[in-house]
């Protein structure tokens, strides 16, 4: 059995898909966090795949970019995180509503 | 160089005046007086020298070759519509521009005596200097647009100098007063202008294509409405029945600029575009008997007027208005040439009369009640005789000037077989002699009425204190209050004034009513070579006839006026025409109560209209709309912000759902 692009694709799309249902279900933050991480990486894993089938060297390289913008993502978000957590005690994200219509 | 060469320097005639109030207006306030004042009369007066220069070239041209156009540079270019920065001279630009600046140059010289120790004395001049720029862009315009653009220039200057010593209430209003007359006026030339545009294609005066050659080829009726459209700008300007209310009240401004305003700018502009656009009068026909009788109206009726008034600026004012109705007269009947021959010898004598009342103003401490004056020849001698000779000139006695033209004007009427015209002419005559004898014995002969009564000394109030030193009709007369005699004004007073009676007596010699010497007939004759109404010259004993005629009428008027005041005022308040006149004398004095009406009018249902307009209109329907909007937009974004309700996985399921739905689109929709 060969393992084709397809497979990989599904994966991804399971990956994104449970990233996204978490997102969306979650209220601890540091959960959603990881769950953003989850959909990033399933992007990548699609970028990376059809790069490998259409034997084209820009998904990978996009990838690179991905990573980065996310390590900066981490490290903005991780300080907002703590930053909420020292004032609430607590990472819930219901709890930052204030600004509403 | 060429004639054609020297032409091309035409545009420095207006420019000279134009740098002067540049120049004035930046640099005024540190030259001060009375250096501002010298610069603004030397611009003048060079823009009179470059006019002679002009002239000459003109006349070296052949006499059907004399038009020149010189084009500096293309103000509009848009389309079909392309409007030339040109100026056009020829034989009646040229007439204009040499008696204008002329007299304006003495007016200026004449200024600087009179507004000594004003503390706006450079910015006058400046105003002054740039009113006659205007007036001179509006003649030698080579299109009805540059006309305008002189045209509205006018209109501005005559507001700021109306109203120059705007401290007074009563300047201020007459500002605003002639600004908001003459522009309603302005929409008929606009109107007219626009109706050109539409018709003919072409704004110029001149060419093949142009909007005089161009009216030739239209229907009597478009003529007819786009003649009379530029009559009612003339109207507005020239301060013709129905709009000429504004001129009496412009008295308000400093004297010199009621001079110019009378003499060399401003109202002649509308008897000049009536002569300039003469084709389209002519191919209408009716119009040019509307113009005729209002003409002839406006001269018997502001003749009426003036017979009673007390104030000496105010006679004055309104014996323009009926000199203007002769001009208009004189167009109406296609006299053009005896028409110009009276702006121009108009301009000398009213000039001379304006700037004499001027000095006489300002040597009794600006009193313009002509009640309590008299006896003046005796303190100011030369200023009186210029006066006389200038009241002999607008009365129409020979030789004087006055004579000449107007004795043209009304035979070139009779010749036309317009009887009814003539005889309205006639009877103006008359009137012109009566007030102005009247005003000359009020003022400078008969019996003194300017002492101060032991009794009452220092109750009077001084001029300066009063609300206006306008009198109007029905004021009581005021009490005498100078401690001391009238005095003649200084030199640069005198001077112009003497010099512009001379010309009085002399400019009649433009145009003498023989073959030969018809000067100034000869040199317009080019332009209005096309037009119809061919008047025949009357037979010699006829013309002689007509003449002792109309020096009959002028003389019948100045009897009238001696006998009745020859020994003055026996009591101050008792003005001889006014009392012998009775109800009628009421009626003149209120000028037909017309002001008083229109003030009511618009005082009245006007004022009534416009308010229930602010109160239902503007609150229910106009806020409404705005407000509506408002509301709109409130209650919409009122449901709307329920939408961000900062819960972050509410945004992130939009997110999902719109992402959702592109995909969906692309998947379904956008594949086929």
């Amino acid at each position: 059995m060969t393992i084709t692009a397809s497979y990989y694709l599904v994966l991804a799309a399971m990956i994104f898909t449970i990233g996204a249902v978490g997102v969306l279900i979650r209220r601890n933050v540091l959960v959603m966090f990881m769950c953003i991480e989850l959909m990033l990486n399933a992007v990548n894993l699609t970028f990376v795949a059809f790069a490998r089938q259409l034997n084209d060297i820009r998904g990978q390289a996009f990838v690179f970019f991905t990573l980065v913008v996310a390590a900066a993502e981490v490290a903005v978000g991780l300080a907002i995180i703590v930053a909420i957590f020292r004032r609430r005690r607590g990472a819930t994200a219901d709890d930052v509503r204030m600004l509403k219509g | 160089m060429s004639s054609h060469d020297v032409l091309d320097l035409v545009w420095l005639v207006p420019a000279l005046p134009l740098f002067g109030a540049l120049f004035l207006l930046l640099f005024g306030k540190r030259i001060g007086e009375p250096i501002a004042g010298w610069i603004g009369s030397l611009m003048l007066g060079l823009a009179f020298l470059v006019s002679v220069v002009m002239f000459f070239a003109l006349r070296d041209l052949g006499a059907e070759h004399r038009q020149h156009v010189v084009d500096l540079f293309t103000w509009l270019p848009s389309g079909g519509l392309k409007v030339e920065f040109g100026f056009l001279a020829d034989p009646l630009s040229i007439a204009f521009i040499l008696f204008i600046t002329s007299v304006a140059t003495l007016i200026h010289i004449y200024s600087i005596g009179y507004m000594h120790g004003d503390p706006r004395f450079s910015r006058f001049f400046a105003y002054m200097n740039l009113f006659v720029a205007a007036m001179l862009i509006l003649v030698l315009g080579s299109s009805f647009l540059m006309t305008f653009l002189g045209w509205e220039g006018v209109g501005l200057c005559s507001y700021l100098l109306i109203a120059f010593w705007f401290e007074r209430a009563s300047a201020a209003n007459a500002g605003k007063k002639a600004f908001i007359t003459t522009r309603i006026g302005d929409v008929g030339f606009m109107v007219a202008m626009f109706l050109i545009f539409a018709e003919l294609g072409s704004l110029n005066y001149t060419g093949a294509n142009g909007a005089l050659a161009g009216a030739l080829r239209l229907d009597s009726g478009t003529a007819t409405a786009i003649a009379l459209l530029l009559f009612f700008g003339a109207i507005g300007k020239s301060a013709q029945f129905p709009l000429h209310f504004w001129l009496p009240d412009a008295m308000e401004g400093p004297t010199p600029v009621s001079a110019l305003i009378h003499a060399a700018t401003m109202v002649t502009a509308g008897v000049f575009l009536v002569a300039r656009a003469h084709t389209f009068f002519e191919v209408s026909g009716d119009a040019m008997t509307v113009v005729a009788w209002v003409g002839a109206g406006t001269a018997f009726l502001a003749g009426t007027v003036a017979l009673v008034q007390p104030d000496i600026k105010r006679v004055l004012a309104y014996s323009t208005i009926s000199q203007l109705g002769y001009m208009f007269l004189a167009l109406g009947v296609g006299a053009y040439g005896a028409a110009i021959f009276l702006v121009i010898t108009h301009a000398f004598f009213k000039a001379t009369l304006f700037l004499g009342a001027g000095t006489v103003i300002h040597g009794n401490d600006d009193n313009q009640d002509m009640r309590i004056m008299g006896g003046f020849r005796k303190y100011m001698p030369y200023t009186a005789m210029a006066f006389i000779v200038a009241f002999l000139a607008i009365a129409g006695v020979p030789p004087f000037a006055g004579f000449w033209a107007k004795d043209g004007v009304l035979e070139k009427v009779f010749q036309s077989s317009e009887y009814g015209l003539w005889i309205v002419g006639l009877a103006a005559a008359i009137l012109t002699g009566a007030y102005m004898t009247r005003q000359v014995y009020l003022t400078f002969f008969a019996n003194e009425r300017f002492h101060t009564p032991a009794e009452a000394h220092d109750d009077a109030p001084e001029i300066a204190e009063l609300a206006t030193p306008t009198i109007a009709y029905g004021d009581a007369p005021r009490t005498p209050f100078m401690h001391h005699d009238p005095h003649e004004g200084n030199g640069l007073m005198v001077g112009p004034v003497v010099l512009l009676a001379g010309l009085a007596v002399l400019g009649g010699l433009l145009d003498l009513p023989f073959q030969r010497i018809e000067f100034l007939n000869d040199w317009l004759d080019p332009v209005f070579a096309d037009a119809h109404h061919e008047i025949a010259a009357p037979s010699f004993l006829g013309g002689v006839g007509l003449s002792v005629l109309a020096f009959g009428m002028a003389l019948l008027g100045l009897v009238l006026g001696y006998a009745a005041y020859h020994r003055g005022l026996q009591s101050v308040d008792r003005d001889p025409f006014d009392e012998r006149l009775g109800p009628l004398g009421r009626l003149f004095g209120h000028a037909y109560y017309y002001d008083e009406g229109i003030s009511r009018a618009v005082d009245g249902p006007l004022r009534a209209g416009a308010s229930w307009l602010a109160r239902v209109f503007d609150a229910r329907i106009i806020d409404g709309a705005v407000n509506g909007v408002g509301w709109v937009v409130r209650e919409t974004s009122l449901g709307f912000r329920k939408l961000q309700s900062g819960f972050v996985r509410n945004y992130a399921l939009g997110i999902v759902l719109g992402t959702a739905a592109l995909l969906a689109y692309l998947l379904i929709w956008a594949a086929r």
